[in-house]
Parts: C-alpha cells; sequence; structure tokens
C-alpha cells in the first residue's frame, strides 16, 4: 500500500533513491541540496541501502567519480545544486558522450556572484546544452515520482544517457508538503535490475572508454548522441505510462492546465507553475480564457508536441526563473519561440524574468501578466518583449 | 580501410577490442630520434618497461631493433638507460639531423 506521508521535497527524494537502491553515490555538500544527500549517506550508513558512498572533495571529483562507477558497471547516482553543476561542467558532458546512465537530483539554486543560496533556474539551464536529459518537477511529488522514472529512462537500452531531475531549491527542497510514497517493492520492480552495456570491470570482455576521437570520427560519435536525443520522447512517456500504473499519477512532456479552450497562455517552470494556476483559476472566474503549459521534460526539448498544444493561443508570455544574458531572451522562452516558429498563424510572445535567487513570485505577479496577456490579446499590441518584474526600479 | 558511417560506431565511443592501440601508428609525432648502441647495452630491459607505447622489440627475450612505427620520441628509455660504465646505450638525436 502505498503511504501517505509530509515530508520536504529533499527527503521525499532521498527516499526514492533509497528504494532504487544504487550501487555507488559519491556526492558533494552543497545548499539546498546537502539535506537530501545527508539523508542518503544515512541510510547508507545504517545499512538500509548496500549503495557504496564514495566522499570527495569537490563536484568536479564527485562526477567523475560517478562517471568511473558507472563506465565500470554499477547504477550510480550523485546530487547538486548551483557552484556545484558549475563545477561538474566539464564532466556533464564526459558522462553523457560516454552514454553513462547516472541520474542526479539538481535543487535548482542561483549562481553567483553575487553571492545567493536560494532557488533560481540559472544552474540548471547552464547544463542545458551537456547532452543530459533533464526533468523538471513543479513539488515534492513531482520530484519523487521524476527521480524515480529518471532511472528507467537514463538506462533504457535505446538511450543510456545520464538524467538530471530539477526541483526548486528551498520553495521545494525544503517545504513540508503530502507525498504519497509507494511501497518499496513496487519501486524495486519498476526500476528492475540494471545490466551495464561495456562493463570495464568485466576482464572476459576487455573494453576501453575515453579514447581519443580525431576529426576523421568526432562527428560520426556525435551524429550518434544526436540520434539517441530523438528516442527520448516516446521513452519518457512509455516510461510514465508504466509509472502510472503503479502510481495511478499520469505524467508526460509537459503538463497543461486549462489550456484547451483558452486564448492566452503562461509558460513556467517548476514550482511557480502552481502559483500561477491558481492565479488563472482566478482571472478565469473574471473572464479572462487563461491557461498554461509546465514543461516537464527541457532537454531534449519535444518542440512539436509544445508547438501543437500552444498554437492555438492568441498570446503567451513565457516566464524564466533565469537570463541568458547577451541571448535576446530568457532561456525557456527561446525554446517557446522555437516551436512556434514552424506554425504559420503564430501566437504574440513576449518574456519576463522573475524570482531570481529566490524572489518570491507572487499571485498579484501571476496576474499582472494574465491582465496583461488579456489586453495584448485585445489590441494585438506588446509594450516590452522582454522585462523583468517583481524588480525594484 | 573504410571508414565507418555514424550508424555503425560503438555508442559512448566504447573500445571493445583489446590491444587496438597497434592499430595507431604515433611514429610521426616524433621530434627525437632514440638511438640504440647495442656494445653499451647491458640488456637490463629497462627500455622495454619503461616505454609508455611498444617501440622496444625483443628477440628471443633479449633487446633488439626500435620500432619507430610507435616511437614518439618522448626520450624515457634514453633517461632510463644505465649503459655500460658512463656511457649510454640509448641517446636520442634530432629527426632530419
Amino acid at each position: 500500500m502505498p503511504k501517505i506521508v509530509a515530508v520536504t521535497g529533499n527527503e521525499a527524494v532521498a527516499e526514492a533513491l533509497r528504494q532504487v537502491n544504487p550501487d555507488v553515490c559519491a556526492a558533494y555538500p552543497i545548499t539546498p541540496q546537502t539535506d537530501m544527500m545527508q539523508r542518503f549517506a544515512s541510510f547508507a550508513n545504517n545499512g538500509k541501502v548496500k549503495t557504496e558512498m564514495i566522499l570527495v572533495e569537490s563536484e568536479h571529483s564527485a562526477m567523475s567519480a560517478c562517471v568511473g562507477a558507472s563506465a565500470a558497471g554499477g547504477r550510480v547516482i550523485t546530487a547538486t545544486s548551483s557552484q556545484g553543476l558549475a563545477l561538474m561542467w566539464e564532466v556533464l558532458f564526459i558522462a553523457s558522450g560516454l552514454r553513462l546512465p547516472i541520474v542526479m537530483p539538481l535543487v535548482n539554486r542561483a549562481l553567483s556572484a553575487p553571492l545567493n543560496i536560494h532557488g533560481d533556474h540559472s544552474d540548471g539551464m547552464g547544463a542545458r546544452d551537456c547532452g543530459w536529459i533533464q526533468l523538471w518537477s513543479e513539488n515534492g511529488q513531482e520530484a519523487y515520482d521524476n527521480a524515480i522514472q529518471a532511472f528507467r529512462i537514463a538506462e533504457h537500452m535505446d538511450i543510456r544517457l545520464p538524467v538530471m531531475t530539477c526541483l526548486d531549491g528551498f520553495i521545494i527542497s525544503h517545504s513540508i508538503e503530502r507525498i504519497e510514497y509507494l511501497d518499496d517493492d513496487a519501486v524495486k520492480n519498476f526500476v528492475g535490475e540494471y545490466k551495464q552495456l561495456n562493463p570495464l570491470l568485466n576482464i572476459d570482455k576487455p573494453v576501453s572508454y575515453g579514447p581519443l576521437i580525431l576529426p576523421d570520427y568526432y562527428m560520426e560519435y556525435r551524429r550518434a548522441q544526436a540520434e539517441v536525443m530523438t528516442k527520448v520522447n516516446k521513452v519518457v512517456r512509455d516510461v510514465a505510462k508504466d509509472f502510472e500504473k503503479i502510481s495511478g499519477r499520469k505524467y508526460g512532456l509537459f503538463e497543461t492546465y486549462r489550456l484547451d479552450d483558452a486564448e492566452v497562455g503562461i509558460v513556467i517552470l517548476n514550482s511557480a507553475a502552481g502559483t500561477t494556476k491558481d492565479a488563472i483559476d482566478a482571472l478565469r472566474d473574471k473572464g479572462i480564457k487563461a491557461g498554461l503549459l509546465k514543461p516537464r521534460l527541457f532537454r531534449p526539448f519535444p518542440y512539436e508536441e509544445v508547438g501543437e498544444a500552444l498554437k492555438h493561443l492568441k498570446a503567451i508570455c513565457v516566464l524564466d526563473r533565469a537570463d541568458a544574458f547577451g541571448a535576446s531572451y530568457g532561456p525557456l522562452f527561446m525554446e517557446i519561440a522555437t516551436s512556434l516558429y514552424s506554425h504559420k498563424d503564430k501566437p504574440i510572445l513576449f518574456n519576463k524574468i522573475y524570482g531570481l535567487g529566490g524572489r518570491d513570485y507572487l499571485p498579484d505577479h501571476a496576474e499582472l501578466v494574465l491582465n496583461e496577456l488579456a489586453e495584448v490579446a485585445k489590441t494585438g499590441k506588446v509594450k516590452t518583449f522582454k522585462e523583468y518584474i517583481g524588480v525594484r526600479e | 580501410m573504410k571508414l565507418k558511417g555514424w550508424k555503425e560506431v560503438t555508442p559512448g565511443a566504447v573500445v571493445t577490442e583489446a590491444g587496438s592501440a597497434l592499430k595507431f601508428k604515433t611514429g610521426s609525432w616524433r621530434a627525437f630520434r632514440p638511438v640504440w648502441i647495442e656494445e653499451n647495452c647491458i640488456q637490463c630491459m629497462f627500455c622495454w618497461i619503461y616505454c609508455p607505447d611498444m617501440a622496444i622489440k625483443t628477440k628471443d627475450g633479449k633487446r633488439a631493433e626500435f620500432d619507430y612505427d610507435y616511437c614518439k620520441g618522448c626520450g624515457i628509455c634514453a633517461l632510463e638507460c644505465p649503459g655500460k660504465k658512463g656511457q649510454k646505450a640509448i641517446v636520442m638525436e634530432e629527426e632530419g639531423k
């Protein structure tokens, strides 16, 4: 029987990792992730998992140890945030290039400088092109569910790529919510047994990892990796279907809320989607036909499906919890614009940057955006295509 | 040799064949060439042990000539060579001289 508990996002993800019981975990503490790996280290120390914990001196070493352990043949996890992910950056590409299905919860936190420990998406967005699959989670329940599904996606024989599952620092990682845990057996059966394709430790079949590939072959390996990304979409949907059977909870490539009959829409990631849904309900009562799309699979981005889901709208505001300095717009905006580019009749698009460094995103902010959307839909005119909201002048 | 297309390469560029360095000749990287002076050689086989590639050939368990196909000219063999009575059995000479 599933168990209903009141726990933090970090606690829920640590529980998911305990239930999966991986072979190796190499992690380094960083706020706001620390509490997740501390809990997991306790599981290891108290014999609740058979996982070998590798204590390392930095995140660069953590990811390097994960690469080695995964190539050796183990099911491997780590977790990080912000500067930790930034320090891993070099090795992230090695993990994906070597096709190692490492699973890593990322507790989203702002990047320094100025130094800040609170939630925004600059860390995950900075690593969006490193060849990892990215799943984003609105709340503790989604963070728990995504962590479990991540193993099946990463380890699928058509995929074999690392997956990061994102949850908002503090807002989700440290807030207590009602969460439904699956049975240990249900999770164990769901993820199944893991078998490495070419384990280094198989001395009967010696292999080498990380050879030098010169211009005569480098592009062929990159092209093959690009092909794998095209297969992720289907695997994510298939895994979600299987997950629904054991949990009753439905997942897809993205979630839509009151979008089908909407005239205007907001696209937003993670925890702020919850606040936005409330604001949509309030404005629907006042006659504004608004809806929401919340991406779940951000890498590879499901351009076709997202474009289809949004094309009927008159106006869309994309809210980014990260800026892409020097690019015209925020990172999520650019994906949405690309999704709609091939459509003849495009909704009007504009972009707001919100919630950086843990700045609160309030229902008032969502309502202001929704009112502006209604105005834009009516007049067809946009005052500012990109601006920061919730910021002092 | 026909080069493989992207559908034929192994996932993650994993090399599934042992000893494939044999197919990768790196002798052209060399700027300095080690030269073996047989009369100074005491057959200690240090050069064979220290060579990071496979540039020291053996014959009947004894030191034989260099295999220059695999010698990058790193000079480790010359450095480690104890020689005989202070005379090195391996010396480095600049290529093209």
